[in-house]
């Protein structure tokens, strides 16, 4: 799964901790997340979303369906 | 962006107290362990009432331990979870299927020494261990 949080986030010139701190993660899985290593549960991926005022598809993309 | 330093405390500090609990009850079990064998041998030898409040005290302190292991692992975010399972199906299996070949080669005399508990211990310690750093290193 493809996802813009890496994007999202430097826009808001966040830092990957802070991100971490916001979405009540660690900074590894803010890092794994982004880099596509580890793709997050619904719950975490709609608290993303409601974090950047966006929805859950403006931020990931399933790669099997693009 | 809301108050990070409190989001930080409250989570970050939550998983800290929760690894904290984790050692004061590890340190009891292991100390009380300690106490059920040197007691036995040094303190107060083949008293049966002593030895049995001893185990009792070990095992009471030993699912303490597993409540605060427990607790400890609903702290941790989802991935530090799929780590943390990944790494124990890895100890559970290669415990299991060794362990019992191991004591497979004990009862058909294959090795000439006793298949302790304690080496299943140390090898499911080892693979979890293992498993662990497999499973940071693999989302890194």
């Amino acid at each position: 799964m493809k996802n813009r949080l890496k994007v999202l986030r430097a826009e808001r010139d966040w830092t990957q901790a802070q991100l971490a701190v916001e979405l009540e993660v660690s900074r590894q899985t803010v890092n794994a997340i982004e880099k596509g290593k580890f793709d997050p549960s619904l719950p975490l991926a709609f608290k993303a979303a409601r974090l950047f005022g966006l929805s859950i598809e403006e931020i990931f993309q399933d790669e099997a369906g693009s | 962006m809301n108050n990070p330093n409190t989001k930080s405390d409250s989570w970050a500090a939550k998983n800290t107290k929760n690894t904290r609990i984790i050692f004061y009850w590890t340190s009891a079990w292991v100390l009380t362990t300690a106490l059920v064998t040197f007691g036995t041998e040094f303190i107060w030898q083949s008293d049966k009432l002593l030895t049995s409040l001893a185990i009792l005290l070990n095992v009471v302190i030993g699912f303490g331990m597993i409540l605060a292991v427990k607790r400890y692992l609903k702290g941790l975010d989802e991935m530090q979870q799929k780590i943390q399972l990944d790494a124990m199906a890895l100890s559970l299996g290669v415990g299991l299927v060794v362990g019992l070949g191991y004591s497979s080669m004990d009862q058909t005399n294959l090795i000439p020494f006793d298949a302790e508990i304690s080496h299943l211990i140390i090898l499911m310690s080892l693979t979890y261990i293992v498993g662990i750093f497999a499973g940071l290193r693999k989302y890194r």
